[in-house]
């Protein structure tokens, strides 16, 4: 799972803004949801980009505009150089076999009234040459089987079977058509924790298994921690660190970074309540109406009249090799720290 | 570089004659497996299913259950009573009542079902459409659902009959018919679009749906496998009701004098014929009406008990 330095995704300058209307019958524009603002970011064969952030600050619409089920208000994704905000027709058809989807709810992800047959083999039915008609079936049992569920229960509904196994039939679902990005929302969210260490295990073998490169979304960072090579932490559509697991983990310079590490529950008692915690106050600001500069000065200790005015660029930071969005970034070891 | 040989031998498996056939079965258990063992559960859907089948083996066989020619007529025994020979009596031009009444049955049948038909596919066709498109397609199909739905029934039915169909023109039986049907179905639609329309625009949110877009399915696909299936349970039940509800439209309709007319026989041109004869001749008019409830009770029942099986929410 070691990654290569091919870039097989390369997101530029990402925005999507939905519109805030007003009126009944003339609709005038009176604003914008910023949910995603200006992401850019590589994804190598074979690895896995973990996505992390707090509720409403971007994840899953960028998840969709990766999926290009929402079309971006700007900006790029490219699947192998080219771009699939703009593809249409039998061309985008085609560029959706290189890129899939695991949904967060895996009990609303799967259609009630299809058979698990027919949920897996959906894939084959739209794209018709992956696989001979004949075949279809037997690849399904095949499909069922690598993900760790019986092959017999092809006839089964999804109704029949547990969350983690429903969540199995969409990793199945999404593995059909052997893409090499397979998007993860959430995937083991709605599980329960044991069920969640099956599923993360699970979708860590089939990518040795098929050189699977993940963008795993999540807010649970230990969960993040434990799969991916790389780390992306996202706060109001923006991504404010990226660096590698051990980077971010370790060496974390954006405050915001820093405040949602300390929050990870620390197994051992001893020393835990002398443990520095940052308590950031207040909600984050309404992403229609962001605070300009620094996103984070609302809420961020360090602020001061620059962060208001400079809008802090990703980029490598003194003191550390990762690319981090703050004026005031500095290495701060929260996790092991005292 | 990759490794897709594994990938690839997953593939290959496929083709393989000498793999294994597959023999086991796993049990299907669908929705509609589960909505059958609730409904069997019911006396109240056995009570209707049992009048259902009486009323469709009168609408279909009504020699089975009697002999008399429904349009023979003795003048002389106009308006005589029940008795062993008739048991519902005579009517005003002397006509068997009992006769009349079971062959009655297949028009008010006929009528009710294929104007529920026509419904579903109008009303069913436009929500699915407005739903799934949205924007202006949805604008449009709703505000002209909301104008027709504004109409007030009976006055749109007068209006639309009395054009196409005025009292002293004589249009054939089928004739006659069609053009009730299309009434009904014209002026029932925009509540069958609504119901649709709302089923519909709820399972596209669901994340199947979005799953299904982001494997490339196409609008047609989407519809059929995903949308419909999963939006048919309020369609069914209200179309259900509405079978009932259309059969009691019609004979209003013809009580009007309006709806159908001689030569068909139906319940609704019975009790019409006989609504001013109520204190001389009351079996004239309440055995029509009585099988024009009963069968009315019956589409109402059957649905109650199918909306219950297949939508616990709306209990």
């Amino acid at each position: 799972m070691k990654a290569n330095a091919e870039s097989i995704l390369e997101v530029r300058d990402l925005v999507k803004h939905f519109p805030l209307t007003q009126g009944v019958v003339v609709k005038r524009q009176i604003g914008a949801i910023k949910a995603v603002d200006g992401v850019s970011f590589d994804l190598h064969r074979g690895e896995t980009l973990g996505i992390v952030g707090e509720s409403g600050c971007g994840k899953s619409t960028l998840a969709k505009l990766l999926m290009a089920l929402e079309r971006p208000t700007s900006g790029s994704v490219r699947v192998h150089g080219r771009d699939i905000t703009t593809a249409r027709g039998a061309e985008l058809k085609r560029m959706r076999r290189n890129i899939q989807m695991v949904m967060q709810d895996p009990y609303t992800s799967l259609n009630p009234r299809m058979t698990v047959g027919d949920i897996v083999g959906e894939p084959f039915e739209i794209h018709t040459d992956v696989v001979p008609k004949g075949g279809r079936r037997r690849r399904v049992q095949e499909l069922l089987e690598v993900v760790g569920l019986n092959p017999d229960h092809i006839n089964r509904y999804p109704h029949q079977f547990s969350g983690g196994q429903r969540q199995r039939i969409g990793i199945a679902r999404g593995l059909a058509l052997q893409p090499e990005i397979i998007i993860c929302d959430e995937p083991v969210s709605a599980l329960d924790v044991s069920i969640q260490a099956q599923v993360m295990n699970l979708l860590e073998r089939l990518q040795n298994e098929f050189d699977l490169a993940y963008i795993f979304i999540a807010h649970d960072l230990s969960v993040v921690r434990h799969i991916s090579d790389r780390v992306a932490v996202m706060y109001l559509g923006k991504i404010v660190e990226l660096g590698s697991d051990a980077q971010i983990y370790d060496g974390p310079t954006h405050p915001y970074t820093q405040a949602l590490l300390s929050a990870v529950p620390v197994p051992d008692p001893e020393g835990r309540e002398t443990r520095q915690r940052i308590i950031l106050q207040g909600d984050p600001p309404s992403p229609a109406n962001p605070p300009s500069g620094c996103h984070f000065r609302t809420r961020c200790w360090k602020a001061q009249d620059i962060c208001a005015e400079q809008t802090p660029a990703l980029e490598p930071r003194q003191g550390s090799g990762h690319p981090s969005a703050c004026h005031f970034a500095e290495v701060r070891d929260v996790v092991n720290a005292q | 570089m990759s490794d897709p040989t594994a990938t690839q031998d997953l593939i290959k498996g496929a083709d393989d004659p000498a793999a294994s056939p597959v023999a086991v079965r796993g049990d299907r258990r669908s929705l509609w497996r589960d909505t059958w063992d609730i409904l069997k559960r019911r006396k109240i859907f056995w009570i209707s299913l049992v009048m259902l089948i009486l009323f469709l083996l009168m609408a279909a066989f009504p020699t089975l259950f009697t002999h008399k020619d429904p349009e023979y007529a003795t003048l002389a025994k106009s308006m005589e009573g029940p008795s062993a020979d008739a048991w519902f009596g005579y009517d005003l031009q002397g006509r068997d009542v009992w006769a009349r009444t079971i062959y009655g049955a297949r028009t008010s049948i006929i009528v009710g079902v294929l104007a529920t038909l026509a419904t579903i596919l109008l009303g069913g066709l436009t929500g699915v459409l407005a739903a799934y498109f949205g924007r202006w397609i949805d604008a449009v199909v709703s505000r002209v659902g909301e104008m027709f739905l504004g109409l007030p029934y009976v006055l749109g039915a007068i209006i639309i009959l009395g054009t196409v169909a005025p009292a002293q023109s004589n249009p054939g039986k089928a004739m006659i018919m069609a053009v009730v049907i299309v009434v009904l179905a014209l002026l029932g639609w925009p509540i069958l679009m609504r119901i649709a329309r709302s089923a519909v625009i709820q399972a596209k949110h669901q994340d199947y749906v979005q799953a299904a877009r982001a494997l490339g399915a196409g609008p047609l696909r989407i519809i059929f496998r995903h949308l419909l299936p999963n939006s048919l349970a309020p369609i069914l039940v209200y179309a259900t009701i509405t079978i009932g509800s259309y059969i009691g439209a019609e004979a209003t309709l013809s009580l009007l004098g309006i709806g159908l007319r001689p030569p068909v026989i139906s319940w609704g041109i019975a009790i019409a014929d006989h609504a001013s004869y109520m204190r001389t001749g009351a079996h004239a008019l309440l055995f029509p009406a009585a099988f024009l409830s009963l069968c009315v009770l019956t589409f109402v029942m059957l649905g109650e008990a199918v909306r219950d099986a297949l939508d616990p929410k709306l209990r």
